[in-house]
C-alpha cells in the first residue's frame, strides 16, 4: 500500500539520516597549539573534513612593517614564530643586506649561524616537549623546559631578552658576545647530546608514544612538495631538501653536518628528524665556536649600524651618523628579493621591495606553518578525532607566525 | 660600478652565461613570458596575465624547469601604476635547486586565474591575497577571506588603507556583546616626513640660481637615490 502512494510522489524524496556533526576544536584548546579554529567534520569519530580558521591572531605586521624604518622592523620577526626568533631575524637582515648589496663580517655570520642553531634547538625542544604533552607524555616537557631555559640565559646573556631577542642586525648583530659567554655554551654543548639521549628514551620506543604517532597523518613525498612543505615535515616524507645544504647562506657552507631524512612521512618520522636535528645543531654550534675569531661583528660603514658610544663621545661625525640612524634610518636602493632561511620549521622566507626610502615598500612573510596547516585537512582525512592533535602537533604549527 | 665596467667591456669576450642566465634564457622560450631579468642573483620573469596557467604548467611539468613547489604568493599594491597590482609567484625546484619569481601586472578590474590545480598550496595564498588587496582569482574553488575578521570589510593591504583601520572592536558590558565602532585615536599617528632637506628640498629660497647651474652639470637623480645617507657602494 506504501508503494502505491510512493509511486504519486517524486521518486527521490526519501529521507537520508546523515550521522555526521562537526564540531570546534579550539580556537582554546590546549592542543591547538595557540589560537587554531580547527572546524571538524565527524562521521561518528572519524574526522570527514577539517577547515582551520586562521587569522584569530592577526595583527598586521605586514601592513605596520610600512610604516617602520628597516632597523625598527626587526622585532617584528621576534614576534612572528615567538618559538623560533633569531631565526627569522635572520632571514629578514639577510633581505636587507642582499638589496643593500652588503656582507657581514666573519665573526658577525658565525654568530648568527651558532645562534640560528640554539634556536633550532629551543624550537625543537618546545615542539618535541608540547607534541608529547597533546599525545599524554607529561615528563619530556618537564625536562624539556628546563633545557631551554639554559638556551634562554644564552640569548638573554647575548641579546638582553630571553624570548623577543632583537639581536641581529642589516650588517651584523648588535653587539658582541659578552666575556665567558663562548665556554658557558661550549659546555652546554658538551651535555646536551646525553638530553638528546634520555629525551629518546622516553619516547622513540614507548608503546603509547608509538601507537600514537606511528602511520599518522602520513603524506607523501609528492603530496609533501605540491602542498609547498618544508623543513622537518617534508625531510620526514623522504626527501632530503635543506636550504642550508643547498642554498647556504653566511657560514653555512664552511660547517658540516647530516641531514636527517625520514622514510614514512608520518607523526613518528616527523618526531625522528626534529630529534635528530638537535644532535646536528649541536655539532654545528661546536663548530662555531671553534671557527668563530675575534673581529668585528657589524659592517664597518657608519652609513648601516651606529658607532660605539666611546667613539661618539670623540667624534661629531660619529654622533651625526648614530643620530641619522636612529631617526631616519638607512635608505635601501630600489628593488625586491625573495631570501629564504631554513628556520627550525621550514623555508622562512622574506620577500622584500624597496622603493629608496628608508621603509619597507612591501614586506611578505612566508611563513612555514602556513603551508603546514592548509594541509590539515589532507592530513586528517579518516583519521580519528584523537589523532588530530597528534598531526597539528607533529607539523609544529604556531599562530604567531601563521597569522602574521 | 656600471659606468666603470661599460667602457671596459669591449675587449674581453662576454663571459659564458652562468646558470641562472641560461634558466632565464629558458624560461623566456615559455609562450606567454613577456620579459625576464636577474635581480640580485635571482631570476624574475614577467607573465602575461592570460597566460599564466600555460605557464604555471610549463614550469612545472617541463624537465628543464620542474618547479614542483610553490612557496610564496602574494600581492604588492602599486596604485600609480596603470595596472595596479602585481602577483607574486615564488617557484622552487627541490630536483634542480632552482627558482623562479613570476610577475603578473593586474589591473583594478581585473582577475587572475587561480593557480591551485597545479599548486594545492596555492589556494591559501590566494585566499590571502583576496583578503588583503582584494585581487579575484578565477577557478579559484574556496575563496573566503582568511587573515581578517569575520564580517571585515576593506582590504587592508592596500596603500589607500589607512594603518588605523576604520573600526574597533570591544567588548560591550551592557549589551552583553562585542560591537565595533569607529576609529577614536586620541592623538594622531605621526608620519615624519625622512627626506632630509639635502635630498628632498632640491632648491632653497634665493638659491635658485646655483641650482640650475647644478642641474645642468649634473642630471638629476632619481628621488630617493641614497645619495648621501646609506650609499650602497661602499662595501663594510
Amino acid at each position: 500500500m506504501n508503494d502505491a502512494v510512493n509511486l504519486d510522489q517524486k521518486p527521490s524524496s526519501k529521507i537520508v539520516e546523515i550521522d555526521s556533526h562537526s564540531i570546534n576544536f579550539g580556537p582554546q584548546h590546549p592542543s591547538a597549539h595557540g589560537v587554531l579554529r580547527l572546524i571538524l567534520e565527524l562521521d561518528g569519530e572519524v574526522v570527514e573534513r577539517a577547515d582551520p580558521h586562521i587569522g584569530l591572531l592577526h595583527r598586521g605586521t605586514e601592513k605596520l612593517m610600512e610604516y617602520r624604518t628597516y632597523t625598527q622592523n626587526v622585532p617584528y620577526f621576534d614576534r612572528l614564530d615567538y618559538t623560533s626568533p633569531m631565526a627569522q631575524e635572520h632571514a629578514y637582515c639577510l633581505a636587507v643586506e642582499k638589496l643593500l648589496g652588503i656582507q657581514a663580517p666573519d665573526r658577525a655570520q658565525w654568530i648568527r649561524v651558532m645562534f640560528h642553531e640554539i634556536t633550532r634547538v629551543l624550537n625543537h625542544l618546545l615542539n618535541l616537549t608540547t607534541y608529547a604533552l597533546d599525545v599524554g607524555a607529561i615528563t619530556p616537557s618537564l625536562w624539556g623546559f628546563e633545557e631551554r631555559e639554559k638556551l634562554m640565559e644564552f640569548y638573554e646573556a647575548a641579546s638582553g631578552g630571553r624570548l623577543h631577542a632583537n639581536y641581529f642586525r642589516p650588517g651584523g648583530v648588535a653587539k658582541d658576545l659578552p666575556t665567558g659567554l663562548t665556554e658557558r655554551i661550549a659546555a652546554w654543548a658538551e651535555t646536551f647530546p646525553k638530553f638528546c639521549d634520555d629525551l629518546e628514551e622516553l619516547l622513540t620506543a614507548n608503546r603509547i608514544w608509538k601507537q600514537r604517532t606511528v602511520d599518522i597523518g602520513i603524506i607523501s613525498p609528492e603530496d609533501a612538495l605540491a602542498w609547498g612543505f618544508s623543513g622537518p615535515p617534508l625531510r620526514a616524507s623522504g626527501v632530503p631538501w635543506d636550504l642550508r645544504r643547498s642554498q647556504p647562506y653566511d657560514k653555512y657552507a664552511e660547517v658540516e653536518f647530516q641531514i636527517p631524512v625520514g622514510r614514512n612521512g608520518d607523526c613518528y618520522d616527523r618526531y625522528l628528524v626534529r630529534l635528530n636535528e638537535m644532535r646536528e645543531s649541536v655539532k654545528i654550534i661546536r663548530q662555531c665556536l671553534a671557527k668563530m675569531q675575534p673581529g668585528p661583528v657589524k659592517v664597518q660603514d657608519r652609513k648601516f649600524t651606529p658607532p660605539t658610544r666611546g667613539e661618539m663621545k670623540r667624534s661629531m661625525e660619529a654622533l651625526i651618523h648614530h643620530f641619522k640612524l636612529f631617526t631616519e634610518g638607512f635608505h635601501v636602493p630600489a628593488g625586491a628579493t625573495y631570501t629564504t632561511v631554513e628556520s627550525p620549521k621550514g623555508e622562512f622566507g622574506v620577500y622584500l621591495v624597496a622603493d629608496g626610502t628608508n621603509r619597507p615598500y612591501r614586506c611578505k612573510i612566508r611563513s612555514t606553518g602556513f603551508a603546514f596547516l592548509q594541509a590539515t585537512d589532507l592530513l586528517c582525512k579518516r583519521h580519528m578525532l584523537a589523532d588530530v592533535s597528534a598531526i597539528v602537533g607533529s607539523l609544529d604549527v604556531v599562530f604567531g607566525e601563521i597569522d602574521r | 660600478m656600471a659606468e666603470e665596467t661599460a667602457p671596459a667591456a669591449e675587449a674581453p669576450p662576454p663571459p659564458p652565461p652562468t646558470p641562472l642566465e641560461m634558466l632565464g634564457q629558458a624560461v623566456s622560450t615559455v609562450p606567454g613570458v613577456t620579459a625576464w631579468k636577474i635581480e640580485i642573483n635571482e631570476l624574475v620573469a614577467q607573465v602575461d596575465r592570460a597566460a599564466l596557467t600555460s605557464v604555471a604548467l610549463t614550469l612545472r611539468d617541463d624537465p628543464r624547469f620542474a618547479f614542483e613547489c610553490m612557496m610564496d604568493l602574494c600581492g604588492v599594491d602599486w596604485p600609480e601604476r596603470e595596472k595596479r597590482f602585481e602577483v607574486i609567484y615564488n617557484l622552487l625546484s627541490v630536483s634542480k635547486n632552482q627558482r623562479v619569481r613570476l610577475s603578473v601586472a593586474v589591473g583594478t578590474n581585473e582577475t587572475v586565474s587561480s593557480v591551485n590545480a597545479i599548486w594545492p598550496s596555492a589556494t591559501w595564498w590566494e585566499r590571502e591575497a583576496w583578503d588583503l588587496f582584494g585581487i579575484v582569482f578565477t577557478d579559484q574553488p574556496d575563496l573566503r577571506r582568511i587573515l581578517t575578521d569575520y564580517g571585515f570589510e576593506g582590504h587592508p593591504m592596500r596603500k589607500d588603507f589607512p594603518l588605523t583601520g576604520y573600526v574597533e572592536c570591544r567588548y560591550d558590558e551592557e549589551r552583553k556583546a562585542v560591537v565595533y565602532e569607529p576609529v577614536r585615536l586620541t592623538q594622531d599617528w605621526r608620519q615624519f616626513d625622512f627626506l632630509s632637506p639635502w635630498e628632498g628640498i632640491t632648491t632653497l629660497p634665493g638659491d635658485e640660481k646655483v641650482f640650475v647651474e647644478r642641474a645642468e652639470e649634473k642630471r638629476p637623480h632619481p628621488v630617493g637615490s641614497p645619495e648621501v645617507s646609506g650609499s650602497p657602494k661602499v662595501k663594510g
